[in-house]
């Protein structure tokens, strides 16, 4: 299963709410304004940091984090570009948190 | 078509009603999904759940409104509505606050929306062929 939330975790509670329909071995993406949700030390960092804890694999898009100049990464965020998100569509069933 | 071979849709509904077109353009799109046979589920969570609160009156607002289609859901096959019981929880909302979504065929009780936890949610959305987000 692959969530995918392209908006900024201060701006509604897409993540938070993905995250409580999450189990071991699910993906979430994130993409757009998402990608806030995967920089640390920020108020939301215990969302995505407690995820990677219960074995959720969390990725965040290259190109957006280039885009908003966000250098650092929750420590286990695994970053990933088109191609990377295309292989994720297609290994997985994908539930958009619009 | 047997109830297996059916494709799984389960529709999730997360926004509040009438602010936006988000909950009234779904409820058609699952109508025309169910007219070709699938195997329909809906989920209402976040702000969702304000879609299913009773009683909504549009009449000021010119528009049509949904709960009366909501009323016949499962005349149209559409039996499994379900609502996080957590959003309900915190939006300060029972299960009796639910609106009607049919009646039982044999005692003609009223049919409501079952509450659930996010944990069966989450199992029911892995078993889906396809999940689409309104």
């Amino acid at each position: 299963m692959l969530h995918t939330i392209n908006k900024s975790p201060f701006q509604n509670s897409a993540l938070e709410s993905c995250l409580r329909f999450t189990h071991e071995g699910d993906c979430v993406l994130l993409m757009e304004d998402g990608v806030y949700g995967a920089i640390p030390g920020t108020a939301k960092s215990d969302l995505v940091a407690s995820a990677l804890g219960r074995k959720i694999q969390v990725f965040a898009l290259g190109a957006d984090l280039k885009a908003r100049a966000l250098k650092e990464t929750i420590d286990g965020v695994q970053i990933t570009d088109y191609a990377g998100f295309v292989d994720l569509v297609v290994e997985n069933k994908v539930h958009s948190w619009l | 078509m047997s109830e297996e071979s059916k494709k799984k849709i389960m529709f999730t509904v997360r926004k509040p009603p009438h602010g936006t077109i988000y909950v009234y353009e779904g409820l058609e799109v699952k109508l025309i999904m169910a007219a070709y046979d699938a195997d329909i589920s809906v989920v209402f969570m976040d702000d969702g759940v304000y879609a299913l609160k009773a009683g909504q009156d549009t009449k000021e607002l010119g528009i049509k409104g949904f709960e009366a289609t909501y009323g016949v859901l499962v005349d149209y096959e559409i039996q499994k509505v379900f609502v996080d019981r957590q959003s309900m929880e915190e939006r300060g909302l029972t299960e009796e606050d639910l609106l009607v979504i049919g009646e039982d065929e044999d005692t003609e009780e009223p049919i409501r929306p079952r509450m659930v936890d996010s944990a069966e949610i989450a199992a029911m959305m892995a078993q889906q062929h396809n999940i689409l987000s309104f």
